[in-house]
């Protein structure tokens, strides 16, 4: 679908627009442990926004943070312009979809959804509607009456969104949403969370270590590690132009390749490797460096001939072939004992596929097709 | 299944009969009809009618009754709530020591416990009757209600408490109305086990009695220095009767909630 650039919703390009969250300059320290350092970040309304990284990195401290389960040791944490440090969770119009759903065994799958609806404000006539809303946007009606032990995984997940959304916070925590769900169950329910997100216009903040679900489902996606966020972009942009090794390295695969950049107008010249040619990369670099050079295996061709007009292109025997059904990864070695990884899709059938193990190949790229990194 | 062999058989029998041998005696003679209680003389129940006239045993028996409710209740709510601080507190100041102290009377000689609260209860000039049986019962059966909930609570996911209070709940309310209902069977075992106790003591009782509040062992304790009668044959084989079917009722209960809760899980994995 085409959309012109101001249809696109990209509040954090918009410099008038307030955000919903700003952690400013966060630290937590458990004892001598640092969970999050120094952290600034801005959330905007309607965001679907990912905290995305490896265990123990902070991710899930800094949405107890935002729940009010966990006091920032120094900085400011402020929701919609105020700080919200010393609020109460329960008084927090910010609620939270636990890992493990902690949906209330004692109580029928319309009592959970109705708790926190019970304990608000709201008219007591007005709460069996809003809990028949909810029933019917996670599709729960014929299960109202029954207890969560007497329902399947997928639909206590979908009770647990459900209960999180009823009392119509301004945002919604889900830690690990998915985690507990088959692979399959996982995908349609990404899609379903990704609908109901933008149905209710909530602002969604998801911690999840499965890079595939962040990018699936986010607006943006912060990369965190060490109690740091190494970056906070677009999927698109976090896939294509990583700032940093470890963001290239964490999400998806990547050939990185380690040289020294001779920058010119634009243009970087890397040497790698004794014997081989340069590769050369668009770059925003200006001096001379030493650099990783990442580049994506689907980005790379793979062809039996040496190709022509290609900026990039290198010589190499294939090594090991994993095939994935739709797409198969070559693992090519070059003659110094590198591997490079290189990617196509299985638009032909397996018996028509033109290369097999040890056949010399050529691989080849363009100068646009990979990222010169120096952190 | 593993072949019953006879070293098996053996142990079972030899097992019971120590078990139960001396109970089985006791009910068979409440049922004799000679005062001797050592000699058979017939069958009949009439110690049973003789015991329901004895204003004595009944008076103690309602002692008991009494003494055990208010007690068990008391250890309860005492015993929950210190087990809620050790095990959720998180760490503060003399953590080791308040839990060291709170399961010490585990361990205490019985006899040092009686003396001592008698020593404390003429220290406050309180009188002994059914209040100071209470507050004795209450002070040692605490420390096994909070041992039975903390073992509970001790596997209870913390996040649901989290959720109650993430939906709006105070603290307390989270507790009541989360905690508290999911944990209720552990809660109802320690009031119990608190019950049976009390109902059992002799010791501390007897320090901590007056004039006024017999209680059914002491009663017991003391009719029986002057010789076993019948009629205490009788009480004793109501008393193993009550027992054994409450004991019987909540393993019944307890089998065909798990039972349903299997079966609830099995459909609800199938769709």
């Amino acid at each position: 679908m085409a959309q012109s650039p101001q249809d696109v919703f990209a509040p954090w390009d918009d410099a008038t627009e307030k955000p919903l969250i700003r952690f400013r300059n966060v630290t937590k320290n458990f004892g001598d442990f640092t969970a999050i350092d120094d952290l600034t970040l801005d959330i905007y309304a309607k965001e679907f926004f990912a905290l995305l990284g490896p265990s123990g990195c902070g991710k899930t401290t800094l949405m107890r943070m935002l729940a009010g389960f966990e006091k920032p040791t120094t900085g400011t944490i402020e929701l919609d312009g105020k700080d919200i440090a010393n609020v109460p969770p329960n008084q927090r119009a910010v609620n939270m979809m636990f890992q493990s759903y902690a949906l209330f065994p004692h109580l029928s799958v319309y009592e959970n959804i109705a708790f926190g609806l019970k304990r608000s404000d709201m008219d007591k006539a007005d709460i069996p509607a809003r809990v028949d809303e909810m029933l019917r946007l996670t599709r729960l009606q014929k299960f109202a009456k029954r207890k969560p032990h007497q329902i399947s995984g997928g639909q206590r997940q979908r009770v647990a969104l459900a209960r999180s959304l009823a009392k119509a916070p301004k945002l919604l925590l889900l830690d690990e949403p998915l985690g507990a769900l088959d692979k399959k169950l996982r995908h349609e329910t990404q899609f379903e969370l990704m609908d109901i997100q933008e149905k209710t216009g909530t602002t969604f903040v998801i911690v999840t270590h499965d890079q595939e679900e962040a990018m699936t489902v986010a607006s943006r996606v912060a990369v965190m590690d060490a109690g740091v966020i190494v970056q906070v972009a677009t999927p698109d942009r976090i896939y294509e132009t990583p700032n940093s090794v470890y963001v290239a390295d964490f999400i998806g695969e990547v050939n990185l390749i380690e040289g020294h950049a001779a920058v010119d107008n634009g243009v970087a010249t890397i040497s790698w490797a004794e014997g081989q040619p340069p590769i050369t990369a668009k770059t925003d670099l200006t001096a001379d460096t030493q650099c990783t050079y990442a580049v994506r295996p689907e980005k790379i061709t793979i062809t039996q001939h040496e190709p022509q007009d290609r900026p990039n292109k290198i010589k190499g025997a294939v090594l090991d072939i994993a095939y994935l059904g739709n797409i198969s990864t070559y693992h090519v070695e070059l003659p110094d004992g590198k591997v490079i990884k290189a990617q196509t899709a299985n638009d032909r059938r397996i018996a028509r596929r033109s290369f097999t193990w040890e056949d010399t190949v050529w691989l080849s790229w363009t100068d646009t097709a990979g990222v010169v990194l120096t952190a | 299944m593993r072949r019953f062999s006879w070293f098996n058989a053996t142990s079972l029998t030899v097992g019971f009969v120590f078990l139960y041998l001396p109970m089985i005696i006791l009910v068979i003679y409440s049922f004799n009809e000679s005062r001797l209680v050592t000699v058979w003389a017939g069958f009949s129940t009439k110690w049973y009618a003789e015991l329901m006239q004895n204003t004595a045993f009944l008076d103690a028996a309602w002692v008991t009754v009494k003494v055990g409710f208010w007690s068990s209740t008391l250890a309860t709510i005492l015993g929950t709530m210190a087990a809620y601080v050790m095990v959720r507190g998180g760490r503060f100041f003399g953590r080791t020591l308040f839990s060291g102290m709170v399961y010490a009377p585990l361990v205490m000689p019985e006899v040092i416990t009686g003396l001592s609260l008698l020593l404390f209860f003429i220290a406050i000039d309180l009188d002994r009757g059914v209040l100071t049986i209470v507050l004795a019962h209450t002070t040692f059966s605490m420390c096994y209600v909070s041992v039975v909930v903390s073992s509970r609570l001790v596997s209870f996911d913390k996040s649901l408490e989290e959720a109650a209070l993430d939906l709006g709940c105070t603290p307390f309310d989270a507790f009541r109305s989360v905690t508290l209902p999911i944990i209720a069977p552990s809660v109802i075992a320690g009031w119990l086990l608190a019950f049976t106790l009390s109902l059992d003591d002799l010791v501390i009782a007897s320090f901590a009695s007056g004039p006024s509040s017999t209680t059914l062992p002491i009663k017991i304790f003391s009719a029986v220095r002057l010789g076993v009668t019948p009629e205490i044959n009788a009480l004793s084989t109501i008393m193993i009767g009550i027992v054994t079917v409450g004991v019987i009722t909540a393993s019944l209960v307890m089998k065909r909630n798990v039972a349903r809760q299997k079966a609830d899980e099995l459909r609800a994995a199938q769709g």
